[in-house]
């Protein structure tokens, strides 16, 4: 019984991982400055590649990911000095100006590094509880999906400088007033967002097949979770990461692939008919 | 009704501009006697998506929505061609078969801006869930290779696409080569002109309001959900023409016309053209697909590079799109000294276009 169980939580903490981990830069780009960044998943992709690249130059698997991590968030703090910057005050844009970014990165690196590379495999290791047989990695990505939540938390609501972003998303101009270097938050709010996509994609780069295109494969569930979260990241992508999970879980296990991603979509179709604003609208409502 | 040809929601009026439209169609129509019919056939392909570039432009630039899906209703309709033809028989029975994709990418659209209009979806939701949807089809589709399938004899076949549906015809009579031509630039102009009186009619006349300030059109007593979802409607029921033309002019469709690169497209020649204008939309859309049809020939990537660039450079320096800003500018220098009132008026009525939606 409890194996079952466990099983059940197995699958939703892997669908989970996924959402959250995939959401999580988005959700901060766009809660932050109203950006929606259609170069997200190229951030993903640049995080896979680079982690595969140092893993074959003989980097311990973990230490890549970090140095991926830390590549994709300084690419998306040049990004938002060159292009995003522009962009504050016209949101759909931004939003025209990162998906011709997104074309341009993604065909040309179709051009230079061609269809696809050698993985490097998924590190071993699974264990067994009753009948079934998991994969320890499955697990380490959810904990890193908890672990990003946690940090994330720590940074906005904890550090000085989570304080002057809040600030700043609230009101730039006063923020500015009152001596936040608003210019500078901006910049490092996104360069985290895209240090976030990054990790998404070195932790999730051992398990699937590198391609150009492979960031399209996350764009679909972070979108979908931001839309049904609403702009706060923490009051709205997490619930939503939970929500979404539990249908996708459900309808993967009965009905395959598949039919749990169109459900997915269907039900953050009817989720915005009742809630325009995301969950996050609800909850901070609640909360005042 | 002439009258609404001319109206004031539509740059380019008077004399000087439909002696140009007059030009421009006498030449388009003497073309395929001067080229010889492979070009002829080329054109006509890239005529195709003409139709879905002046529905995203009637969405975006006049309604204020930004649908980055509308390849989703090109796919949907697209498909329901194939299947159509391939289960109603050729002959005659393609042309219904067109028409009834048509409205079946309709259907679709009305359902889906159902949800997301009185969901009160705004702008960037808006395009986040119509591309959603879009990519969701396109990831659907690619799974179905299968012989399981199948709807009656037609096959999905995947990321291969379905094949082997019959071209449009009338009785034995195949609508191919310039026959084919001359049918798309027929259509085009129907379209183009009937849209240039919807958008100055008084249904356009409160889309454009509902764009500019959604509130106030809304106190004035519209019922704004409807107009949008009307727009809606017809902008996707574009993009549905466009993809029943794409199926039956190579007898194929595959996912990978719906997914990423592909969506990216119509809001490219949308966007670098001016939103805000149709006839704009149409020159430059015509100019981009031209040039994209071009360079694929050399490489495809390296074509969609090129559009990337082009549509990063349209929003950092010309946000209202090139062709737009050039016409302006042309006319502008026509009207002159003498009538520079009318250009001020025509100036000012540019500077009421929104920055934003």
């Amino acid at each position: 019984m409890s194996a079952e169980l466990f099983s059940v939580f197995y699958q939703f903490a892997d669908v989970f991982a996924f959402l959250i981990l995939s959401a999580a830069g988005l959700a901060i780009v766009f809660g932050m400055m109203g950006v929606i960044n259609m170069a997200h998943g190229e951030f993903i992709m640049c995080g896979a590649y680079v982690t595969v690249g140092l893993v074959k130059l003989g980097v311990p698997l973990a230490i890549a990911q970090a140095l991926a991590a830390v590549t994709a968030g300084l690419i998306g703090v040049a990004v938002e000095y060159l292009v995003v910057r522009r962009f504050y005050k016209r949101p759909l844009d931004s939003l025209l100006a990162t998906w011709g970014l997104s074309l341009i990165v993604t065909q040309s690196m179709l051009l230079i590094v061609g269809s696809s590379i050698t993985g490097i495999g998924t590190p071993e290791g699974s264990f067994a509880i009753g009948g079934y047989t998991f994969s320890t990695y499955r697990l380490v990505l959810f904990a890193c999906a908890v672990a990003v939540l946690i940090g994330l938390y720590v940074t906005f609501m904890k550090t000085r400088f989570g304080m002057m972003a809040r600030a700043t998303m609230q009101n730039a101009a006063m923020a500015r007033a009152l001596g936040a270097r608003t210019g500078r938050i901006y910049a490092i709010s996104f360069g985290i967002g895209a240090g976030l996509a990054g990790l998404c994609g070195a932790l999730y780069a051992p398990t699937m097949t590198l391609i150009p295109t492979m960031g399209a494969t996350f764009v679909v569930e972070s979108f979908v979770t931001v839309v049904v979260g609403g702009a706060n990241v923490l009051l709205g992508t997490a619930p939503a990461a939970v929500f979404l999970a539990i249908i996708r879980m459900a309808l993967n296990a009965s009905y395959g692939q598949i039919i749990g991603q169109i459900g997915m979509l269907f039900a953050v179709i009817l989720i915005i008919r009742v809630l325009p604003e995301g969950i996050s609208s609800v909850l901070v409502r609640r909360g005042r | 009704m002439f009258k609404l040809l001319d109206g004031s929601q539509t740059l380019g009026r008077g004399r000087t501009f439909w002696s140009c439209f007059l030009v421009v169609l006498a030449a388009a129509l003497i073309y395929p006697v001067f080229a010889d019919s492979y070009d002829v056939g080329n054109f006509s392909y890239f005529l195709i998506w003409i139709f879905m570039a002046l529905g995203l432009c009637l969405m975006w630039g006049y309604g204020g929505m930004l649908s980055f899906g509308q390849t989703l209703f090109f796919g949907i309709s697209g498909y329901a061609y194939g299947v159509l033809a391939i289960n109603m028989g050729g002959g005659s029975a393609t042309i219904a078969a067109l028409v009834l994709s048509i409205v079946i990418a309709m259907i679709a659209a009305g359902i889906l801006g159902y949800f997301m209009i009185w969901g009160g979806i705004n702008g960037i939701f808006f395009g986040i869930v119509t591309l959603s949807a879009t990519l969701v089809l396109a990831f659907f589709l690619g799974q179905t290779a299968g012989p399981e399938w199948h709807i009656g004899p037609a096959r999905l076949n995947g990321y291969n696409g379905m094949k082997g549906m019959d071209p449009l015809a009338i009785g034995d009579f195949y609508i191919e080569g310039s026959a084919l031509y001359y049918f798309m630039v027929a259509l085009i102009v129907i379209v183009y002109l009937a849209l240039r009186m919807l958008v100055n009619s008084r249904i356009g006349n409160v889309i454009v309001a509902t764009r500019e300030n959604p509130q106030r059109a809304e106190m004035l007593g519209y019922d704004v959900r409807k107009y949008q979802l009307l727009t809606f409607t017809i902008g996707s029921g574009l993009a549905g023409l466009s993809g029943a033309l794409y199926t039956s002019w190579g007898q194929f469709i595959t996912p990978s016309s719906i997914g990423l690169p592909a969506a990216a497209m119509p809001i490219v020649w949308v966007a670098f053209s001016g939103r805000s204008d149709l006839t704009a939309t149409l020159v430059g859309s015509f100019l981009l697909l031209f040039g994209f049809q071009t360079i694929t020939v050399y490489s495809q990537q390296a074509a969609l590079v090129l559009m990337g660039a082009l549509l990063l450079a349209t929003v950092m320096l010309a946000p209202q799109g090139f062709v737009l800003g050039v016409g302006k500018l042309v006319a502008d220098r026509w009207t002159g000294r003498r009538r520079r009132g009318a250009s001020q008026a025509l100036a000012d009525a540019s500077r009421l276009q929104p920055d934003e939606t």
